[in-house]
């Protein structure tokens, strides 16, 4: 007795010396969960801050002030201003003629092209849409903008190190010298970048834009919404209202949480050998990339139009029956109807998870290089993260921003869709 | 009965045969539309399982599955010299795991911790914040990743490795798995979320009343509980690593080495499928249908995974409902 007692006081002895390790353990543990959130969600602040302070710079554009003489003798020799002769005429000339004219020192052939290298290829379609506008300004002499070369303008941004030796950048000294010179005169001037918005993909980084790629996502994503959205909203209501339980409708319901864990890219696979090779819809259209998404995203939607259906009260159902609707009426008029914000938010969550996928969209051959804009859900189209897939790859400086840039933009979309989510749901939520 | 009301009895009678058939025809649409996700399925199959057989028809499937070596390389002419490629997945499988367990190394700790903070410790205001904004990992598309890895973690851990002297590839597996564990951390975190706040409250209010601490409780008690549901998260992350593709194909490259080294480069299933369906392709070469046998790997690897996940986790609820 006396032994237990002595053994039970010495336990509570080594009880109350442990005590101060046992609580600093406790404020370990804590302080580590604590930091391993703190640690994700810094790594994703990092991320985003890595690829928004590349990104931002590509919304900036360096234009090149030129005195550019609109001469009669090199647009129209002929006098007749009409627009086949106006669209032929050698504008390239005239761009390096006015920048010969600036720098008149420029003598050998090497530095003239390393010159003309100052204003990007577009340039010269830029003086032709100029003078197709108004034509009275052939015989004049103007200051005009044009569009810097990438060079140039990864130069004027600072993402070109300047203090590394001669070989070891894209800019020469010479041409270093004459940024200077334009920029001392007030020559060089940043703008907003609206080409990127406006234009298909370019081998050029200064002339490359997203507008084809957003538009075959947008076609891509419509033609998913319109198979995925009827097609999962109708098997949910039958699996939630209607489906026996049984053997059938479990092995349906296994089905459907095992197709939501199927890697992407083997739904890409079933479209190539599928909706390619079996029934020879058209290669690299967005109708084909949208039905790869609508079959990836139908899990998802039919999960979230299931629990919307559950939320809504029996008793709505049993008084539509009791008034003497049909089964059909009951569901249809008055089940359906209450659950489909719940739908629809499920819905825009399913097209957000497809505007990012890039995997399925290589399978099906939408990763062409792609310069105007699709006009169809049959022509062969890109998507938006298809693009940056495919400037990720490329070496050119330019294209680590335009890169960077897009993704910008894609996670744009992607806050916006979910922000329409999360409002329906709040605005139409009901509490029953 | 007047003729008026025998009429409009008439009437409403053949109406409501009209009405019968078209709500037949109506559930017929219902049914069908819920086959869709089984046809997908059954779709997913029967094309990998055909072409896999093309290929296995040129290839013997033992030199697939068991061969050291991969080089899928066809001919452009018939006599040329080692024309033949040799298609073994052995190196694409191990690059696979290699990369996968590298991301579990990231993700389990860091997203395994999250959740105990969150679920255990966290007030209810700070979880509702900290959350939504872990999810944001899982909704960021994993094309932006693998821009990221390629192009900041990549060169980050190389120059870091030239500092102290080793000499690491700049596609290393290291930097594809770390930033595919950061994606699947959310995975992670959120599955054993709903693991732990399973877990009774009578099991935490028992481990106080034994005088232990909250951390003890939390090790000794809560997560040996929750331990079924948490593992079987971690399959379907495991199943989701296995399945990633544009980390991969962006920041690990193509070479098909058979190695352990993390800061070697390797290559995996998937980034191999996209290398060779990618570009100018003839169909039935062996070169283009090895894709679908790599596909159909890929999609029994995933498979076991999630129905063994899947089974673990409902099994575990059964448990204490």
């Amino acid at each position: 007795m006396t032994d237990t007692a002595n053994r039970a006081y010495g336990n509570s002895e080594k009880i109350a010396a442990s005590l101060a390790a046992r609580h600093r353990s406790e404020k370990w543990f804590r302080g580590i969960g604590f930091a391993a959130i703190v640690a994700a969600l810094g790594f994703l602040a990092f991320m985003i801050l890595s690829i928004g302070s590349t990104g931002y710079k590509a919304f900036q554009q360096t234009y090149v002030q030129l005195e550019i003489n609109f001469d009669a003798d090199v647009i129209d020799p002929e006098g007749t201003r009409d627009p086949a002769v106006l669209s032929r005429a050698n504008y390239q000339g005239l761009v390096r003629k006015a920048l010969r004219d600036m720098f008149p020192d420029v003598k050998s052939r090497r530095d003239r092209r390393s010159l003309n290298d100052t204003v990007s290829s577009v340039g010269q379609f830029e003086l032709m849409d100029m003078v197709l506008a108004d034509p009275s300004l052939i015989g004049t002499t103007r200051t005009v903008w044009l569009t810097a070369s990438d060079d140039f303008d990864m130069a004027m941004k600072g993402s070109i190190p300047l203090d590394v030796p001669q070989d070891e950048r894209r800019i020469s000294d010479k041409q270093i010298s004459w940024l200077d010179k334009l920029n001392s005169e007030g020559r060089l001037e940043s703008r907003f970048n609206s080409r990127f918005f406006t234009s298909g993909d370019s081998r050029e980084p200064e002339q490359a834009g997203i507008l084809a790629a957003l538009v075959g996502t947008g076609f891509s994503l419509l033609v998913c919404f319109a198979f995925a959205f009827p097609v999962g909203v109708l098997s949910a209501v039958y699996l939630e209202m209607f489906a026996p339980r049984n053997r059938i409708s479990d092995i349906i319901e296994i089905n459907i949480n095992n197709l939501a864990a199927v890697p992407s890219i083997v739904f890409g696979l079933l479209g190539l050998a599928m909706l390619l090779g079996v029934f020879g819809m058209p290669r690299s259209s967005p109708l084909v990339g949208g039905m790869v998404l609508a079959l990836m995203t139908l899990p998802t939607i039919i999960v979230a139009a299931r629990a919307s259906l559950k939320a809504v009260p029996p008793s709505l159902r049993d008084a539509a029956l009791g008034l003497g609707a049909s089964e059909m009426q009951a569901v249809f008029h008055h089940v359906v109807p209450s659950a489909l914000p719940g739908m629809l938010t499920g819905a825009i969550i399913g097209m957000a998870q497809a505007l990012g996928e890039t995997a399925p969209l290589l399978m099906i051959g939408m990763v062409a290089f792609i310069v105007d804009i699709p006009g169809s859900v049959l022509e062969p189209a890109t998507a938006l993260p298809v693009q940056i897939f495919l400037w990720a790859d490329s070496t050119e400086r330019g294209f680590a921003e335009k890169t960077a840039a897009a993704i910008l933009v894609l996670l744009g979309f992607l806050v916006v869709m979910n922000l329409v989510a999360i409002i329906l749901r709040k605005k139409f939520e009901q509490r029953w | 009965m007047n003729t008026l009301a025998r009429a409009s009895f008439i009437g409403t009678s053949r109406a409501r045969r009209v009405q019968k058939n078209i709500e037949r025809a109506a559930m017929a649409v219902l049914i069908l539309c819920a086959t869709v996700a089984i046809l997908t399925t059954i779709g997913i199959v029967f094309s990998l399982l055909f072409e896999s057989l093309r290929f296995f028809s040129q290839v013997p499937i033992t030199d697939f599955l068991f061969g050291l070596n991969w080089s899928p390389q066809t001919a452009m002419r018939s006599d040329q010299v080692g024309a033949s490629g040799s298609f073994g997945a052995v190196p694409l499988l191990a690059g696979t795991f290699l990369i996968s367990a590298i991301a579990m190394t990231v993700a389990v700790p860091f997203g395994l911790l999250s959740a105990i903070y969150l679920s255990e410790y966290a007030s209810r205001r700070a979880r509702d914040i900290l959350k939504p904004l872990l999810e944001i990992l899982a909704g960021i598309p994993t094309v932006v990743y693998g821009f990221f890895a390629a192009l900041v973690v990549a060169p980050m851990i190389r120059d870091a490795g030239s500092g102290v002297g080793l000499d690491i590839s700049s596609e290393s597996a290291l930097a594809a798995g770390a930033v595919m564990g950061i994606m699947i951390i959310p995975f992670i975190s959120s599955l054993s979320d709903d693991a732990l706040a399973a877990v009774p409250d009578s099991l935490r209010q028992a481990g106080y009343g034994l005088g232990a601490t909250q951390a003890e409780t939390i090790r000794q008690v809560i997560l040996p509980a929750a331990l079924p549901g948490i593992s079987g998260g971690i399959l379907l992350a495991m199943s989701r690593a296995v399945g990633e593709t544009m980390i991969v194909v962006m920041a690990a490259g193509l070479a098909a080495n058979l190695t352990a080294n993390p800061l070697a480069a390797v290559t995996t299933v998937t980034a191999q499928i996209v290398a060779l369906l990618t570009g100018d392709q003839e169909f039935d070469s062996a070169k283009t249908l090895s894709a679908f046998a790599l596909g159909l790997l890929l999609f029994l690897i995933t498979l076991v995974f999630n129905v063994a996940a899947l089974r673990i986790v409902r099994k575990y609820r059964q448990q204490y409902d």
